[in-house]
């Protein structure tokens, strides 16, 4: 039908077809959906530049103050310290999961279901006074003498209960997702590897974990910045990173609304850096996933630039007559 | 051709039974394979072929029966009348004694064609990386694939990724190379690159066990063809008793439907 149609609108024969020209399908509607953004847009713009109740003038004095830089320092460390730990662990208890003894499996279930299931602040206020359970904490052989012993209180400080709480809450998810990983792997490459008679930690660290991060990247980066804004639980601690910082400030001040975007700044700040890095891990664990790896930012500038210049160079080039 | 030199390679299954729960797919399967020969297994979808060569080398246990490689026992140890199970360690030592070539090729994707060949003779067998290297450029031309030795397998086609999956399990120096269904997952007109690579190899002289569906094939290159169904040997002989003039009712219906 269709095709009748199209024969009947085609030209008369003999019409030379390199004179034939494209005109583009017109469309209204995303027409008036993008002025409507753009109008969006502008309001926004200028309500963050006119209300003086921002106070961009105190956001900016506040953004390079020391106690804030030092409050970005020990949220950036919480993060670090407890995502190696949180993944170690992690790596760990998903080992322990895939195992073929039953109780290994069942002690990697079982601290998955404990340490999802409280809630992260009960989790570190309950570190926090371990003290009270635990007075003396030893080392020795177990049910036998002890060889040395520290005060709770002196091994557990705010820092202390706070790496604890957030590494095992974390381990707790990161077991999941390696988990996850490595059974992404198809069973073919465990088998390949073992006929070949490769040593069994080679396989896991030079056959399966590679493929495994490229399941295991995504999520893992999605826990490191859910990480980097949960640190700010901690300020139940009282332990100086960046939000217990600004909330201290905004209290002696009563500059709120400037304190918190001084906050928020600060961990767009830090969750695009994370973001950044994210983009070039993936980009290696990519390696033979695809035929082409995808280009980094700077060769598609890079790209985008020589071919913007071929194109105006081509035009300019050519006869204006026969355009 | 100095690659693989033709090593001994008798490799004996003795009343082997193997279950997938309560499902027998091994009814007590005999066989031996005089080194140096080519074997090639036949026999219909099921019939227990691949799970045949897979416990050749130890990729599956077995219930029953046991496989010897040159008299020695795949996967145990005998201890009068026990037979004790190897460590991971020793059993993967043995494994470097196969070849296996798996029917979705199993190339390591993250790897390029060298490092797939490189990996294991240098990580399993301890060699120096750059000797191995050399021997693998060697390996990678014999099967037509000099220029693909940085390429990464999802960058080759079907039948490439073959040839280097079958340039991975030369590198080892096997005493047998076993094929399970090489061809299978190629396109028609890529099976001919990887039985002409088979082929080639069957006339250096290296012990192999070839399960496939290729009766062209297995007319010409094998020495010894074995029949199977049901998890039986129902047949073998050489390939002239066997296509030409089988004596089994069961061997004679699958032969008439494939020829």
């Amino acid at each position: 039908m269709t095709l009748l149609e199209n024969r009947a609108d085609a030209p008369p024969a003999g019409t030379p077809y390199d004179r034939l020209t494209v005109v583009k399908a017109k469309n209204p509607g995303r027409w008036v959906a993008t002025a409507v953004v753009a109008v969006l847009l502008a309001m926004v713009a200028n309500s963050l530049i006119t209300n003086p109740r921002w106070e961009w003038g105190v956001v900016w004095a506040y953004l390079g103050e020391v106690s804030i830089v030092e409050g970005v320092w020990m949220t950036i460390k919480l993060t670090l310290i407890t995502a190696v730990l949180g993944f170690a662990l992690g790596t760990v208890l998903a080992l322990m999961r895939l195992s073929r003894s039953p109780l290994l499996r069942a002690v990697s279930w079982g601290y998955t279901w404990v340490f999802r299931s409280v809630p992260l602040i009960l989790q570190l206020l309950l570190w926090y006074n371990l003290a009270y359970l635990y007075q003396s904490l030893d080392i020795g052989i177990p049910f036998g003498p002890s060889f040395a012993s520290v005060e709770t209180l002196s091994l557990i400080d705010k820092f202390g209960a706070a790496i604890l709480g957030l590494g095992l809450h974390q381990a707790a998810y990161s077991a999941e997702i390696v988990r996850a990983g490595i059974l992404s792997v198809d069973q073919g490459q465990h088998e390949a590897a073992a006929s070949l008679g490769i040593p069994r930690r080679r396989q896991s660290t030079k056959i399966v974990l590679p493929q495994a991060m490229r399941t295991i990247v995504p999520t893992a980066v999605n826990e490191i910045i859910g990480l980097f804004k949960g640190t700010s639980i901690v300020y139940v601690l009282a332990l100086g990173e960046l939000f217990y910082t600004v909330s201290v400030i905004y209290g002696r001040t009563q500059r709120v609304l400037p304190m918190l975007v001084v906050a928020a700044i600060w961990y767009v700040v830090l969750t695009t850096v994370v973001t950044v890095i994210q983009y070039y891990v993936e980009r290696y664990y990519a390696k033979g996933a695809v035929r082409t790896l995808p280009p980094t930012p700077l060769q598609r500038l890079r790209g985008n630039l020589t071919a913007g210049l071929s194109r105006v160079r081509s035009t300019s080039d050519r006869d204006p007559v026969t355009r | 051709m100095t690659a693989v030199q033709a090593r001994p390679g008798r490799v004996e299954v003795h009343g082997v039974h193997k279950s997938f729960g309560t499902h027998e797919v091994l009814h007590g399967v005999d066989l031996v394979v005089e080194p140096g020969s080519v074997t090639v297994v036949l026999g219909p979808s099921g019939s227990g072929k691949s799970t045949l060569l897979r416990s050749i080398n130890h990729l599956e246990t077995v219930d029953r029966g046991f496989v010897a490689l040159d008299g020695e026992l795949v996967g145990y140890r005998r201890k009068g009348d026990k037979l004790h199970e190897l460590k991971e360690k020793e059993l993967l030592r043995q494994r470097t004694r196969f070849g296996f070539v798996f029917q979705s090729f199993n190339l390591f994707p993250h790897l390029t064609a060298l490092e797939n060949v490189v990996e294991a003779p240098v990580s399993a067998q301890g060699r120096p990386r750059r000797e191995v290297e050399a021997e693998a450029r060697e390996l990678l031309s014999r099967v037509g694939l000099a220029d693909k030795a940085d390429a990464h397998p999802r960058q080759l086609s079907g039948g490439q990724q073959q040839r280097v999956a079958i340039a991975r399990a030369l590198a080892m120096k096997p005493a047998v190379l076993l094929f399970d269904e090489p061809t299978s997952a190629l396109d028609p007109e890529l099976v001919g690159e990887v039985l002409a690579v088979i082929a080639d190899l069957a006339r250096t002289g290296t012990t192999m066990i070839v399960v496939t569906h290729e009766i062209g094939f297995a007319r010409q290159a094998a020495d010894q063809i074995v029949f199977m169904d049901d998890g039986r040997v129902v047949e073998q002989g050489t390939p002239a008793q066997v296509l030409d003039d089988p004596q089994h009712e069961r061997t004679r219906a699958f032969l008439a439907k494939v020829l």
